[in-house]
């Protein structure tokens, strides 16, 4: 079958699946949101305390599940890592602060968009602009350096603390947190959001979805493939939305959003930024590390804990809009991200240390 | 023939290492290794849109492509 039609059919599942999450209880314009549903799971495992947002959600432990299972059984499975672990884990700090200024990440600012909230047009403005700053370092030879192979059973890590964390939430223990009230009490049943999250983890993994990736591919290779799967996504959810009465078309009184031009921009800029030079939106970064990727993996527990950070702290923006310190901590953001740019690209960075072995892929070596 | 040892780096870098060996070739013959299918699929999504032919050897875990024009 030609690639195309697979990432279209994936993005029509998908945004089926995601129609369907929202009748059955997800919070609105948010059938799936990987950002937010990190955030709620930081928050059920008590790694923050705003009580509005926690709730283990199973679609995450599905779609890794689901991407772990069907990476194993095509033999696609490469456990590697020792891709520069440590700024991974910071850029994706930071871009999970942005996301959460801008409340949402990639595929739930499709969402917003499918139902008409226009603060998402915005934040896509913001993500193609942080895109195309962090194009600039790719083409000046920026580079994490060469992820390693590693004993095969550092692949197995990500899944399991998965499966021990579906555990929790089946057995329910004291210290885990459930939201009374708010988004995070809002949800789909277990094993709906259970299967959902599974068949999304197959259709992701086969298909590679990623929206940052989409915009990438489009800017530096003219290729439209991964666009397709969002588009597939957007129109089918437009199509859900209207047909279920929940399109409404404006800026205000948006559900889940807050309409602040100037920081919906600027989250998701930091959010586009620091997600390019990851190699993915947090998606991709979830299906990465469900693959053996073990730098991915390291980028997943940077989410939560930004997730965690940015409401310990009072980041996170609610609809009331972005709090001070949320504006204070997306400047410092996007100040820690230029860094990490700056001093991992080859044609800028003089330090031989930092970009050294890493980049040999550029000017070629040869097999003995 | 010159190999592109792309083995370990995250995409979207070997597809920019190859088409930068692209450009700079114009035509002619050349590999690259990668060692994950989406690197794989990317390079030959890449060479269809830039008509370059593409063939695919799988060693183990690794792919050695060879693209000709």
């Amino acid at each position: 079958m030609n690639r195309k039609w697979i990432i279209i059919s994936a993005g029509v599942v998908v945004g089926a699946l995601a129609i369907l999450l929202l009748r059955q209880g997800n919070p609105p314009n948010m059938g799936f949101c990987i950002a937010c549903f990190l955030r709620d799971m930081a928050g059920g495992l008590g790694l923050h305390r705003a009580d509005t947002v926690q709730y283990i959600r199973p679609e995450i432990l599905g779609l890794v599940l689901g991407a772990f299972l069907t990476s194993l059984f095509a033999r696609e499975t490469r456990v590697v890592g020792g891709s520069s672990p440590l700024p991974r884990f910071i850029l994706a700090f930071f871009a999970m602060i942005g996301m959460l200024v801008f409340l949402g990440c990639p595929l739930r600012m499709i969402l917003r968009l499918s139902a008409g909230d226009l603060n998402a047009l915005v934040g896509l403005a913001g993500l193609v602009a942080g895109v195309a700053l962090g194009i600039i370092f790719l083409r000046k030879g920026f580079s994490f350096g060469r992820a390693m192979p590693q004993n095969k059973s550092n692949g197995y890590i990500f899944p399991l603390i998965t499966f021990a964390v579906l555990a929790l939430l089946l057995a329910k223990p004291a210290f885990i947190f459930f939201s009374k009230q708010g988004p995070g009490s809002m949800h789909a049943p277990l094993l709906t959001a259970l299967v959902a999250g599974l068949i999304f983890g197959v259709l992701a993994q086969r298909s590679r979805l990623c929206l940052v990736g989409g915009i990438r591919d489009f800017i530096l290779f003219r290729d439209f493939y991964l666009l397709y799967g969002f588009l597939a996504i957007l129109l089918v959810t437009l199509a859900g939305n209207l047909a279920l009465g929940s399109f409404k078309a404006g800026f205000l009184n948006q559900p889940i959003a807050h309409s602040d031009g100037l920081w919906n921009f600027l989250g998701m800029a930091l959010a586009g930024f620091g997600s390019i030079l990851l190699g993915g939106c947090p998606l991709r970064q979830l299906v990465s590390a469900s693959e053996g990727n073990t730098d991915s993996a390291i980028t997943v527990m940077g989410l939560l804990a930004g997730a965690a950070f940015a409401h310990n702290f009072g980041l996170a923006a609610s609809p009331k809009g972005v709090p001070a310190a949320g504006q204070v901590a997306v400047l410092i953001g996007f100040a820690v991200v230029l860094l990490v740019a700056f001093v991992n690209s080859r044609s800028l960075s003089r330090q031989g240390v930092l970009s050294g072995d890493g980049n040999k892929g550029y000017t070629g070596s040869t097999l003995p | 023939m010159e190999i592109k040892d792309t083995r370990g780096l995250l995409c979207p870098e070997p597809v920019l290492i190859t088409k930068k060996e692209m450009e700079k070739q114009g035509s002619g013959t050349f590999q690259v290794l990668v060692d994950s299918a989406a690197a794989r699929d990317n390079i030959t999504r890449l060479a269809k849109n830039q008509k370059w032919e593409i063939s695919i050897e799988q060693h183990g875990e690794e792919f050695l492509l060879t693209l000709k024009k």
